[in-house]
């Protein structure tokens, strides 16, 4: 039996000129091309952010498909522990140090770098290594450069003599020093990217104005300060912010060096949510930590959009 | 200062710059080398404290990368980072490539502020989504499969590679189109038939961004996935070779540099892409 559709008359020009008038049309062609990307972003980005703003003011756990508005419960109750507010100060603490460290250092790396020299791809491919590589698995090789027992830091601090014969420190064994891995890690990882974004600030400086300073009797420090870095600033905020989100939302470093320990005290907002949402089955409880994050992200998309509109403009 | 000759100073300049790369090199690189010494060491020889570490005092071996291909599933977990890697990039490319066509041909404000705002949703970052998506995953039924991670990881490729593709497409003069159109292609047409194929570049930078994303994540793979057999690379390293209390520190190693040294190199032949893309294409 043929179906109904095909037994149709056979499709009227019509809806070919209609076509036609789509595949021409800009206005309504860019939405059509659009669409789809949108429609994804918005129920794989927008609906679960949503969701995840509902679960903190809900009762919400991997047990019970049940779910209850509470109020503010969630949030009393995790402001209660004094693991969330640990966490809290481990996120800032981490963020804000390791940061600092990034931003002085690839300032530095950069303007090393600016020079041409041989084997310059070399040096670059070297140092662009902890940012490209994933960074589960680079971890995983400074888990073995921490191990409490074959730390190849303190064999090395030991042979030149920074280590006495009796210090050993347990990197990730006791809560500063997992801390300054932790922090160590992170500036590890960081600054390649942010290097690789002031390199290429520096880069586009115009050669007039480095010649005009020259001109001036501008000595490199003075040449660097009142006009290389002024110039490159905006750009280096850039990979500030980058920074700073990458920093606070890295669930992977701590989870991989320290699972929080020891005793939570290398415990950070992400490893919280995800050992009290994930691990725990506290849906609820874990979504509303993990909002605490938000106040960073929404401050820094706008300092984003600024520096945006600022760079479409110039 | 002052009074020394400019090749003085020029030497000394190249003698600080040196230092300062060399201190960076071995601060950047380091753990890499490290992997690679491990990697090649009998187990005797690591686990004895006695020994300098950087030295070999047994002769190299290949028993861990035997042991990491013969006795774990890491060619599993290569397997199916790489299935999902493929799904994932294919996903991005027909969400990506159209929609950052049309934002870049798009005119007005609207056009550049919705670029942004699919820019940012990058920055909605996996660890606060985890929560409702595990979830969600498990109502659809896809816990402990990989087809959540095929799902999911679009979430993050798409926006970034439409605000790649968007500044490709940018550059790409709008006269070819009208020339095309003047020849009686239709838009779409002039799209498909003259602007993808000037575009490989662009469409290939963002194949390689949206595949090495997907080697990277961790968040969703620790979340959705339970049973090692369905582990990416960079989950069932560091979750399943590490549990226990025996450390396979040379196989480890081994598994790690096999995946990070190929994504680097290749990586590194289109980072300055990403870079201009980063910074809002305020550098070129």
């Amino acid at each position: 039996m043929r179906s109904p559709l095909l037994a149709a008359p056979p499709p009227k020009p019509v809806p070919r000129f209609f076509l036609r008038r789509l595949a021409d049309s800009e206005h309504w062609l860019s939405r059509l091309l659009l669409t789809p990307a949108i429609v994804y972003i918005a129920l794989l980005v927008g609906f679960p952010f949503l969701l995840s703003i509902y679960y903190s003011v809900s009762d919400a756990t991997v047990a019970s498909q049940q779910i209850h508005f509470v109020g503010l419960e969630n949030f009393n109750r995790i402001m209660a522990s004094q693991t969330f507010w640990t966490s809290l100060k481990n996120t800032v603490l981490i963020t804000a140090i390791s940061q600092f460290f990034v931003i002085v250092l690839a300032n530095v790396l950069a303007v090393a770098l600016i020079a041409d020299f041989r084997g310059k791809w070399l040096v670059r491919f070297l140092i662009l290594l902890p940012w490209v590589a994933p960074i589960s698995l680079s971890s995983i090789g400074w888990l073995w450069i921490f191990d409490s027992i074959y730390s190849i830091i303190n064999w090395t601090a030991r042979a030149i003599g920074i280590f006495g014969p009796n210090y050993w420190p347990i990197w990730l064994g006791e809560p500063t020093l997992a801390m300054t891995s932790i922090i160590i890690v992170q500036v590890w990882r960081m600054l390649p990217l942010a290097t690789i974004v002031i390199l290429a600030g520096l880069s586009s400086i115009p050669q007039d104005i480095h010649d005009a300073a020259a001109v001036d009797g501008a000595g490199f420090w003075l040449h660097l300060f009142t006009i290389t870095l002024p110039l490159v600033a905006p750009i280096a905020i850039v990979a500030l912010l980058f920074g700073i989100v990458f920093t606070v939302t890295d669930l992977i470093v701590v989870f991989v060096l320290t699972r929080g320990g020891p005793y939570d005290t290398t415990q950070v907002l992400t490893s919280w949510a995800y050992f009290t949402g994930i691990q725990g089955g506290d849906l609820a409880g874990g979504a509303a930590i993990s909002l605490f994050m938000l106040p960073v992200l929404v401050a820094v998309s706008i300092l984003f959009l600024r520096y945006a509109r600022r760079a479409e403009v110039a | 200062m002052k009074t020394a000759p400019a090749s003085v100073r020029g030497s000394a300049r190249a003698g600080a710059r040196g230092a300062i790369l060399l201190f960076f090199v071995t601060f950047l690189a380091f753990p890499f080398y490290w992997m690679l010494i491990t990697t090649f060491k009998t187990t005797r020889d690591l686990y004895n404290t006695a020994n300098n570490p950087y030295l070999f005092h047994d002769p190299p071996t290949l028993d861990h990368l035997q042991v990491l291909f013969s006795s774990t599933q890491y060619m599993q977990w290569l397997a199916n980072t790489a299935f999902v890697g493929v799904i994932v990039v294919a996903i991005t490319l027909v969400l990506a490539v159209p929609a950052g066509y049309a934002l870049a041909r798009m005119r007005g404000s609207s056009a550049q502020n919705l670029g942004i705002a699919i820019f940012l949703t990058y920055l909605v970052p996996p660890t606060i989504l985890f929560i409702p998506f595990s979830r969600i995953i498990s109502n659809l039924g896809l816990q402990d499969s990989l087809w959540s991670l095929v799902l999911v990881y679009p979430s993050f490729t798409v926006p970034f590679c439409t605000w790649l593709l968007m500044g490709f497409f940018k550059a790409i003069p709008r006269d070819l189109e009208d020339a095309a159109m003047v020849d009686g292609l239709s838009r779409l047409g002039a799209f498909l038939k003259v602007v993808i194929p000037i575009s490989t570049a662009g469409i290939l930078t963002a194949v390689i961004f949206a595949f090495t994303l997907v080697i990277q994540e961790f968040v969703y793979g620790v979340t959705f996935i339970t049973s090692s057999a369905s582990y990416t690379v960079s989950v069932g390293v560091p979750t399943f070779l590490v549990r226990g209390d025996v450390y396979f520190w040379g196989s480890m190693m081994a598994a790690c540099l096999i995946v990070s040294l190929p994504v680097a190199i290749v990586y590194n032949l289109f980072v300055d892409r990403f870079v201009v893309g980063f910074t809002v294409g305020a550098v070129k």
